[in-house]
This record gives C-alpha cells, structure tokens and sequence, in this order.
C-alpha cells in the first residue's frame, strides 16, 4: 500500500517556476526582454505605484520587480518589501518640508489664482480617452523625435522650481489651525507594530503604504455616503522634494538626493470643538511616493476621515482606524487571499470529522437536550 | 436593617467644567447646561442610601439626571465627582476607585441591570438561554447542565418559556425581552438590582405583569432595587422611599406616600398634579 | 528619475538569515516576553519576508531570529516534509542560513517549524517548535475591535467565548469548533492554539519543548513555554474531544502505510472512488515503516 499523498513538492515548485519564465518570453524570437529603464520611464505609473506600496525609494528596482512579476503591483510592491527587511537602517532623516518640492504639477480646487498660479503639468485628466492608435506602431525615430522636441522647446521658466503651500495662506487667514511648532516624533510603522488606538502618524504611515485600489475603495464610500467628509482640494502637488541630511562632517542639513511625491491637502467640513476657540476647516493630508493622484487624495479624504473617528468615535466603517488601518495593506491582505490555496487538509479533516458527529447525531434523532437528564 | 449601598455627593458633568457650573445649573435655574463653561451638569451632589430588600424609586422628567445615577453606579459612565460605597458581606467597597477588573467583576457577580433599551442588556446573536449562560460563565459556573438549568429556571420564573430558551431574544415581544432582561440580571442572584425605565412603551396590561414580577423578586430574593422612571405609577406601586429629581439634583425625598400625598415641592406637585 | 542607483549584488550579498540584525534581535526580545506572559499575544514589528504572508512569514520570522550555526531545523506542513509549502520555507533557510542543516526527522531537529500540526512523537525539552498562525486571537469571533479585545484578555473574561460554546451544544449537541481550538494557558490567557487539529491541543499541555507561536500579518508572537497547563475551553459535563477516525463499525482507523492506529490520519480518495487513510506526520510514518522494513516482519502495531 505505497500510496503516498504528497511528494515532489520540491520538483513541482521548479516546475512551476519554469512555467511562469516560460510565459514571460512567450514571445520567442520575436521578443526582447524589457529594460528596465523603458519600465521606469514609459511606464512611470506603474512604477510610481509600486514604489509607493513597497514603501521603497528605488525606481530601478521597482521596474525590475514589475518586470520579474510580469506587471502584478501587488507581487512587485511585495517584492520591494522583502528587499527592504534585509536592509540595514544606516540614517534617519529629520522631518522633511515639502516647501522646498521642485513641482512639475500643482493645482489647487479651492480657489481660482493661488501664489504661484496652477500649473497643469503632466496629465491626463483633460485628456480624451480616446485610444491613440499612432502608438500601435511607434518608430524609434518618432518617439525620440518627441522627446528632443520637448527639451528644446520648454522655456526656462518652466522648468521645476518650488511655490508656496495654499495651506500657508488659509492657515495665515485662520481658516485652518496653526501648525504645531514642533512635530511630534513620527510614529515608525515598520520599527513598531501598530497597537490600537494609534497616533495620527502611524495612521498616515500606513496610509502611505496602502495598496491604492483599498485605499480609493474606502475614501470613495465615505464621500458616498458612508461617512461625512465633504473634501475640496486646497492643492495637489507633484514633484521632487529634496531629501536633507546631516553632514557627516559639519551637521549642516545637506541634500543627499530627491524623491518624486505626490502630495494632497484637502479641506473639510468645519471642526465642531467644544472649547471657546473659534471654528476652523479641518486637513486631510495625503502623501506617497511617486506620481499617483488618486492615492494621495484617497489618503487626505480618509486621514480627515481617521481623524473625526479618533476624536469622537467611528459612526461609518472609513472613520475607525481599526477597520481601515488593518484592511489596506496590499501585502497583507494579498497574502491571506492567496493562503487559501495552500493545502488545508489537516483543518478539512477535523472540519468533516464535526459535520460527520453532528450527523451522526443528528441521524440517531438525539433531542437537542440531550445533554441534560 | 443593613444598608447596601451608600451614595455622597455623586456629580456628572459633560464638558470642561467650571466653579460656576453648580450655581449656573439646577431647579432654580431651570437648567442643565452651565452659561459660563457650556457644560451640560447632568447629575450634581446627588446623595442616598439603599437597605437590604428596599425598593427606591427616583423619579424625575428627561434630563432629570435619574438615569446618570444608576448608569455611574453600574459603572458604564464614570462620575465627575462623589462617592459611593456598596456593602457586601464584611466588605466596604468605595465603587468609584476600584479598577476596572474589579468594577467588572461586580457588575457580573454582585449587581443586575435592566435597561429601558433591550438591545443594551441583551445580546441578540445569541439565544435567550445564551445570554443567562453567559452571566453564569462570568462568574466561572462551568457546568453546562446547571447553567442550562438555571436558565430554564430563571426563564420559567420570569414568565418565559422554557421551550422558547434557544431562541434568539430578537425575535421576542418588548415585554418578553424585558422578562429576559430580569431572568439574566437575576443569575448570579444579585443583592443590587438597578432598573432603569423598565417598563417605558409597553403595554399597560404587559407593564403590570412585570411590575408584579419584580415585586414578587423582592419579596422571594429580598433583592435591594433602584427603580428609575417617570411615571409615577410606577413609584407608587414599587418603592418604599422615593427621590425626586430636577435638572440635575434631588429636590424632594422621604417615604414615597409622604411624597405623593404631601409634596412640598412646587415641582413636585405639579408632578403629582399631572398624574391624577 | 536619477538614472545613478546601485543594484544590489545578487542573494548572497544577503543577511545570514535574510533579515537585518536589529529585526532578528528585536524579535527575540518579543519571543521573551512572550514567554515571560504564557498565552500573551505580544505585538511585534512584522517583517516582510520573501513568501506570502499568510505562508508562514510569522513562523519563519521567529525560526529565523533563533537559528544559528550547528543549528537543525525540520519544516513540516499538514504534517509533510514534501508539501510545496515545506519545502518552499525549507530551500529558503538553505539559501540564507549557511552552517545550519534541515532534517525530516524530528528527533534530529532542534528548531521544528510546522503548519496545522504538531509532530507525533514527543518533542523534548531540547527542542522548540514553532507554529505558524493566520488568526492569532481567539476572541477575534465574537468581538471584532482589537482594543477591546485587548481588556478582554488583560481581565481574562472569556465568558463570551464560552457563550459561543454553549450555543455550539444547543444547536448541535457537540462543541463545533474544528481546529483553532482556544486553550487556556497558565490559568489566565486564552490562546488560539493555531490551526492544529484538536487531536494535537493535548500535546500543549506540559509540553517539554517550548512552543512559539507567531502571526506575520497580524504581527503578534505567543508562547507556550516548557511545562505550561494547556487546557482547552469545554464545560465540567461536556468534554473536549479530539478527531475520532473511526469508521462505521466504531473501530479506529488505522494508517494503510505503517499501520499506526494512534496518529492523525489523511483521508485519501483514490481514483476509483474508494477512501483511504494514512498518516499525516510523514516523518512519523516512515520511521515506523523503515523499522518494520528493518525488523523484516509484518506490521508494527502500536
């Protein structure tokens, strides 16, 4: 009776890695592999998406983990993510301004001309989604034709420089509360496990990571209707903040290199405090790396949302920090979806071997109460 | 006769608060709500004692503060201010500066509460028996056929049928699941019974009933009751003594006859005036 | 985008181990603590590892922190040195642990990582096994706020749990709960025993080997250290069971291979319809059959 269940677990495994490489260049002579620089650039999205939710500065890496798993954000994020527990923590920066961003987009919903004026920037939201078949076969010559077109036409004063933040304005006119001096130290979501109720940051931090589908899902059913935040966009910003550190030698804050961000500050409804102060607008911040719009408003609506639910308690599932902070991890919640494929016959068999009592019982028409006498 | 529970001074107030809120709020001022600090005083310098096997009725409209005081005592609001001090066996426990573990053990061990809402004395995911199971295993009975005869028992006592015990409360009459409150408040045979509003919206004939039931509880039990309520039918036919309560404070208390038959309040009066 | 970032080298430039030396130490200061509070679900910074969470990040996590060099780990999955998963978590130490060896056999191993079981054979005060968990809280089915559940434990007031129990033998005469059986440890914490099989809660019970148990995702570890009542939730007058394997007759079932009629079986159906059964402890099995082998005679009945 040599009939064994399982075995060649370990071949299998190899085969299947062989599988999936075979798909991958299942386009045979005809193909050629992906660069990765084509990756970051032409589908610079993508990438965006993936640097923000592997929580990883790294455009090179994030193309090859797009490029290795075949355009899944999810496995590409999560890829990043592993890379990033194998790295040592050599610096901490201290708190970065987004002041100081090199823009190559802003834009503010909430009023018509603020200092510095909107600057459209790169796109598509006025677009026709209109698909550009001139694309389908795209000579080399025409793209780079396009590429040198545009550095030789844009004029100087449009190259990326820095403006100054709307919230600025409507904190100076007290229509939003003052900053505090001094920002608490942040909450290090990857340092310290998350240990309900958490402080703000650690709510941002999270955010910032989240898988983008999550995170819109959740902010889109507060505006909706399952919740309040009614957010207009004080402004949006996309560009390069420069990262400061510490000389080495000297102390002096230094710029050791530059992180593309989306950033979004939304304003809402207006706080109800108890106290005599006098009502104000209340933020919704949103922040990830890379250009992802979405994201970040998703983030700002339910930071704002977070906020009201910390203060006065969740009355919609997008204001309590437990149910959403502990649901948006793409890692996290791609992770037990995928579990399930995993073999579960040890639990199956003690599951059929209750529904097997309790029919058994059921059969010998044993009264409910049989326990007792 | 042994007193039970001893309350000094029990004050609640929502908001900041400020040395203003107690002359800015009560029966003179006809208000609750402080117009210095903008706090709302639900409940200021409230005092009293309650004896074995007594019912005492606090009566009083809503906004009164006669709920405030039952809900600080069960521990689900935490007072501003005051003392209270329950007298079980040898011990002397003062309720407001027990830890939480301790406050918890004496809801489930040493007090009962009935609550006007079902939905907070209930659970209705589990079935009526469960939620009498679940009292008992509170307080550590871990034998499935006693708790389950108890159950039964208390159900059967209460006026519940006992072939309706694994049902779900949800499905039940207003006045059954206020039966099934009782039944679940009377498990582990509590000396302090706190009964906040238990008849309100039932049926006149459905609320005689259970206003016999508790009578006959404290007659059989010798349970000590706090009964809060704005019917004054309601005092007349349960307590022995009475408060009446105004904005936030006792205006009038003494023998609930006396209450009704002589008040000396003008409030009270009116009160007495209206019922008749 | 900065065209200037270095790729890093390829796997061997690794950490032994995979993981930093903060994240490895950081770990064990919470597998202490867990230790130090039998049953406590002891939060810690979860790492992302290489494999699904879900896979048994939080097991390999706690593996990975402990293993060091003359170190012998067995990894076991539904009972299997060969199930994809075993071996998936197995080649990824051989990857990153050099000086450290895996064995199928669970008396040669001092570091047992397993998925839904514990091994037949009684583990020895020498060895630590570690489980891997997906839901660590066990009150997780009937209060669904983390912060709440915290006080739950923190006064030990599991009354709604039994509640669950109770309705479980109204409704069915039986304790429905398969596997993930809540245990109480020490007196005072109840645990999610991990998805094991009833069959195997009992072997918690003044275990010689350290048990730890850790979830990844949910990012909490817990222990069951040496020599720790382990009882599982029940009533006076309603017992705990464990799987029965009997078969219509009310005889045990016993194991096609090795015959052992004291394990926790396999079901198998085989293709022309009929049910098999057979050991799930690989390792168990096939050192009963190499010693019947050996023995040269029929089966060894235990």
């Amino acid at each position: 009776m040599g009939y064994v269940a399982i075995k060649g677990g370990g071949k299998a495994i190899a085969g299947a890695h062989t599988a999936v490489e075979s798909l991958r260049t299942a386009e045979g002579d005809a193909g050629a592999s992906l660069p990765l620089a084509s990756i970051e650039h032409q589908l610079r999205l993508l990438t965006s998406r993936v640097l923000s939710e592997g929580g990883l500065y790294h455009p090179r890496l994030a193309a090859l983990a797009i490029k290795q798993m075949q355009g899944d954000t999810l496995e590409a994020s999560f890829a990043l993510r592993a890379y990033r527990s194998t790295r040592p923590r050599l610096m901490e920066t201290p708190v970065q301004s987004t002041t100081d961003m090199r823009l190559i987009r802003r834009i503010s919903s909430a009023f018509k001309d603020i200092p510095g004026g909107q600057m459209l920037g790169p796109t598509m939201d006025y677009a026709l989604r209109l698909l550009r078949l001139d694309l389908v076969d795209e000579s080399p010559e025409s793209f780079r034709k396009v590429s040198r077109q545009f550095i030789r036409d844009i004029a100087d004063s449009d190259l990326p420089d820095s403006f100054p933040k709307v919230v600025n304005a409507l904190r100076e006119e007290g229509l939003l509360p003052p900053q505090p001096d001094r920002p608490d130290i942040p909450f290090d979501i990857t340092r310290e496990p998350l240990v309900f109720p958490v402080p703000r940051s650690a709510a941002l931090a999270t955010l910032a990571r989240a898988e983008t589908g999550s995170l819109l899902a959740l902010a889109y059913s507060n505006v909706r209707g399952y919740g309040n935040v009614h957010p207009t966009i004080a402004e949006l910003r996309v560009g390069y903040v420069p990262v400061m550190l510490p000389h080495p030698l000297t102390g002096e804050p230094t710029e050791a290199g530059e992180v593309l961000m989306t950033e979004c500050e939304v304003v809402a409804t207006q706080e109800s405090d108890e106290t005599d102060a006098p009502p104000v607008f209340s933020l919704g911040y949103g922040a990830c790396f890379g250009h992802n719009e979405v994201k970040a408003i998703a983030m700002a609506i339910l930071d704002r949302a977070l906020q009201k639910g910390m203060q006065h308690g969740p009355e919609s599932p997008s204001e309590d920090p437990e149910f959403v902070l502990l649901h948006v991890d793409g890692v996290d919640s791609m992770g037990f979806a995928n579990h399930y494929k995993m073999p579960h016959y040890v639990t199956f068999q003690s599951e059929v071997d209750r529904l097997r009592t309790t029919q058994e019982k059921d059969a010998a028409h044993t009264p409910a109460q049989g326990v007792e006498s | 006769m042994k007193k039970i529970l001893e309350v000094r001074g029990l004050t609640k107030i929502h908001g900041p608060g400020c040395p203003l809120c107690s002359e800015n709020t009560g029966p003179e001022a006809e208000t609750n709500v402080c117009v210095s600090c903008g706090s709302v005083v639900a409940a200021q310098d409230v005092s009293l004692d309650l004896h074995q096997g007594e019912i005492l009725g606090i009566v009083g409209e809503s906004g009164s503060g006669k709920s405030t005081v039952v809900k600080t005592l069960f521990f689900d609001a935490e007072p501003s201010a005051g003392e209270a001090r329950f007298f079980d066996g040898d011990q002397q426990l003062d309720l407001f500066s027990l830890n939480a573990a301790r406050q918890r053990w004496l809801r489930n061990h040493r007090f009962g509460m009935v609550y006007q809402n079902p939905n907070l004395g209930l659970n209705f995911n589990v079935s009526a028996g469960g939620n009498i199971a679940e009292r008992l295993l509170m307080s550590d009975v871990a034998h499935y056929g006693s708790i389950r005869q108890r159950a039964r028992d208390l159900l059967t006592r209460t006026e519940v049928l006992g072939e309706r015990m694994d049902e779900s409360p949800r499905r039940f009459s207003g006045g059954m699941q206020q039966r099934v409150q009782i039944a679940k408040a009377l498990a582990t045979r509590p000396p302090l019974l706190l009964l906040d509003e238990v008849t309100t919206g039932l049926d006149l004939s459905v609320q005689a009933r259970i206003l016999d039931l508790i009578l006959e509880i404290q007659h059989e039990l010798n349970t000590a009751m706090i009964v809060v309520t704005h019917d004054l039918g309601v005092i007349r036919l349960l307590a022995g003594r009475t408060l009446v309560m105004k904005y936030g404070q006792v205006i009038e208390s003494g023998l609930t006859d006396q209450v009704l038959e002589d008040p000396q309040h003008a409030y009270t009066q009116r009160l007495v005036a209206s019922a008749l | 985008m900065n065209h200037s970032y270095e790729l890093p080298v390829d796997e061997v430039s690794y950490n032994f181990a995979f993981l930093d030396e903060f994240a490895k130490r950081e770990i064990r200061r919470s597998i202490l603590k867990a230790i130090s509070i039998p049953g406590y679900q002891t939060p810690y910074a979860s790492r992302e590892m290489p494999m699904g969470r879900g896979f048994g990040t939080g097991g390999l996590q706690l593996t990975l922190s402990l293993l060091g060099a003359g170190d012998t780990l067995k990894v076991i999955d539904q009972g299997a040195d060969d199930s994809v998963n075993a071996v998936n978590l197995r080649q990824f130490v051989e990857l990153t642990c050099p000086g450290t060896s895996t064995t199928e056999r669970a008396a040669e191993a001092n570091i047992i990582q397993s998925r839904h079981r514990i091994p037949e054979d009684r583990l020895t005060a020498n060895q630590i096994l570690v489980l891997q968990v997906p839901t660590p809280d066990p009150l997780a089915i009937v209060e669904p706020s983390e912060a709440r559940r915290k006080i739950m434990h923190g006064e030990s007031d599991y009354a709604s749990l039994l509640t669950k129990l109770y309705e479980d033998i109204v409704q069915f005469d039986e304790i429905a709960i398969s596997n993930r059986y809540p245990t109480r440890l020490n007196g005072h914490y109840v645990i999610d025993s991990s998805p094991i099989p009833r069959f195997d809660v009992p072997k918690m019970h003044q275990s010689a080997a350290l048990i730890l148990l850790g979830a990844g995702r949910e990012r909490k570890v817990y222990a069951v250290p040496p020599f720790t009542d382990a009882v599982p939730l029940a009533f006076e007058d309603v017992a705990f069971r464990t799987e029965a394997f009997l078969d219509h007759q009310g005889t045990r079932r016993h194991c096609d291979r090795c015959d052992s009629s004291t394990s926790y079986l396999d079901e198998i159906m085989h293709p022309d319809g009929s049910h098999h059964w057979q050991c799930s402890d690989t390792g168990y099995c096939n050192d009963r059959c190499a010693r019947r082998d050996s023995a040269g005679s029929g089966a060894v009945r235990s």
